[in-house]
């Protein structure tokens, strides 16, 4: 109850915020039509029209929510009107980017906490290559990968995602595999252990709460990566060419609900990485 | 058995010990002659800086000397380590936090290719050794800090080297606590006939543990007094009242005092 009652508080903030937000922006429209029909309107007589537009410039709550029923169960899940079908579609995106990403993040930290010229001459550049727009780079690698043959928009949304996602993994586990102190490695040494044990027995584990801190971020980072990677032209399938869809032909209601049936993904797939990091926490002796 | 316990387990002859720093050369050890018989319990005190812990480590292969000769067990360090000649602990009990007690006494034997038999009945004999049977399966953070450093001890003691070296083992506990397992420390010396090496800045400490007190002064580390002590094998705690303890506790005082007249 103590950790509900704030995000209530800060929501129902919200929400009232975007309903004056949308009486606001709609309302010119409302005059407008208003005008060219020679009519004077009130207030009162303004508001309710505010609410139920077909194309408004910011729909209010209750309308975002109807399309997002609408799209998640208005229609079975594989119609390409289901938000679910673009949902599973920008998800496998996001896991093959995610994975990706975790995979070169560990094992560029490996490679850079092993070998001095590693750390010298890739971390720079690990570090350069998130400063440059996404929204740049990406259709660049889409052009890239249909050049290589590549069909499909799997293989360059996964790039794209794990482009994003690889930088905290890195950051992260370079920390993490860097934690043990001195002495901890020289006590490893008085056993004379190998480069191999010190880093199974010691490194590993102790880098894994920073491992795991980086999994939120990436994950997020992966999806956004993702419906990047979907909004270049052509792309048809993924929340991302939904947002473009709706907003190319005007229909900002679409666009809406893709932004949060987006947004509800990111939750479960933080939420499922908090669960997992909970479980691990636990197997690794950590106070509840 | 007599001439077991007169044989030279630890040998150093000259031995010097250069660190390079960016402040230029610091000498942490000057021309260390020492010679360490099998059974001794020898402490090393000293200010800071006075090269004890650089000795220790030298010992143990983590330092290497600049010059001279050190031997173990009639052998180079790194040679001794190889073989498991000792078991070293610090003055943090540096427990894996993601492992059980247990599982920490069970590292060294993993990394030493124990079988999984073998390590199970190693960690039982010495969680009874240092009398923490029953808390194997608890996590570090469920220990206080003395009973850490009973588990760190236990850890070192798991694969039977000879010598076991400890650097300030006890410093960051308190006095009460440290009472307490200085006499376990003792009896489990009596038990296992171990040659421990034993670095501290407690005079009672060195003086109530040893059977040889090495005093070292700083600047450069140096040894300035070795005293064999006379007290008896069997200490108990009140042997710090008796005219014996307080006058090598002075000889020692006086040591130390003496190396600091250089500075």
């Amino acid at each position: 109850m103590n950790r509900v009652l704030p995000v209530l508080t800060v929501l129902t903030g919200i929400v009232v915020i975007w309903y004056a937000a949308a009486v606001w922006m709609n309302a010119a429209w409302v005059f407008d039509q208003a005008q060219r029909a020679g009519q004077e309107v009130t207030w009162a007589e303004v508001i309710p029209q505010t609410m139920d537009q077909p194309r408004p410039l910011l729909p209010p709550p209750h309308q975002v929510g109807a399309e997002l029923w609408k799209g998640l169960f208005g229609q079975a899940v594989t119609s390409k009107r289901s938000l679910v079908y673009h949902g599973i579609v920008t998800l496998k995106g996001t896991m093959m980017g995610f994975g990706l990403g975790i995979v070169v993040g560990v094992l560029l930290a490996m490679a850079i906490v092993r070998f001095r010229v590693m750390d010298l001459s890739v971390m720079p550049w690990a570090i350069i290559s998130q400063t440059v727009p996404i929204v740049a780079l990406a259709p660049m690698i889409i052009t890239v990968s249909s050049q290589l043959g590549l069909s499909g928009r799997d293989v360059p949304k996964a790039v794209i995602a794990a482009y994003l996602s690889f930088f905290p993994v890195l950051v992260s586990m370079v920390k993490g595999l860097r934690s043990p102190d001195q002495m901890q490695l020289d006590l490893l040494k008085t056993y004379g252990a190998g480069e191999a044990a010190t880093f199974l027995k010691l490194r590993l584990p102790a880098s894994m709460p920073y491992f795991f801190a980086s999994l939120k971020v990436a994950v997020a980072a992966s999806l956004v990566g993702t419906i990047v990677g979907e909004l270049p032209t052509g792309a048809i399938e993924g929340l991302g060419a939904r947002m473009l869809i709706g907003s190319q032909f005007g229909e900002p209601l679409i666009m809406w609900a893709a932004l949060f049936a987006a947004a509800i993904l990111a939750g479960l797939l933080i939420l499922t990485v908090g669960l997992v990091e909970r479980v691990a926490r636990r197997r690794m002796g950590v106070p509840a | 058995m007599k001439d077991k316990a007169s044989q030279p387990v630890i040998e150093a002859r000259g031995l010097n010990l250069v660190f390079q720093t960016a402040d230029g050369p610091v000498q942490a050890l000057k021309d260390v002659n020492l010679t360490i018989n099998q059974g001794d319990f020898v402490s090393f005190i000293g200010p800071s800086g006075c090269g004890k812990t650089t000795f220790l480590r030298a010992i143990a292969a983590l330092e290497h000397p600049t010059s001279g000769t050190l031997t173990v067990n009639g052998m180079p360090p790194d040679e001794a380590r190889r073989r498991r000649a000792y078991g070293y602990v610090f003055q943090a009990a540096g427990l894996y936090p993601w492992r059980t007690i247990a599982g920490n006494i069970r590292l060294p034997l993993e990394i030493m290719g124990f079988s999984r038999a073998e390590q199970d009945e190693r960690t039982a004999r010495v969680l009874d050794l240092v009398e923490l049977t029953g808390f194997g399966k608890k996590f570090p953070w469920q220990l206080s800090g003395g009973m850490q450093q009973r588990a760190s001890i236990a850890r070192a003691l798991a694969f039977d080297a000879d010598i076991l070296l400890m650097d300030e083992p006890f410093g960051a506990l308190d006095e009460i606590v440290r009472d307490r397992l200085n006499e376990e420390v003792l009896k489990l010396w009596a038990r296992t006939g171990k040659t421990i090496g034993f670095v501290t800045h407690s005079i009672p400490e060195a003086v109530y543990l040893s059977t040889k007190i090495v005093v070292m002064s700083p600047r450069p580390g140096r040894i300035t007094d070795v005293i064999d002590s006379p007290l008896p094998k069997e200490r108990p705690l009140d042997i710090r009242d008796s005219r014996e303890f307080i006058e090598i506790a002075h000889r020692v005082r006086e040591g130390l005092r003496a190396g600091h007249h250089d500075d």
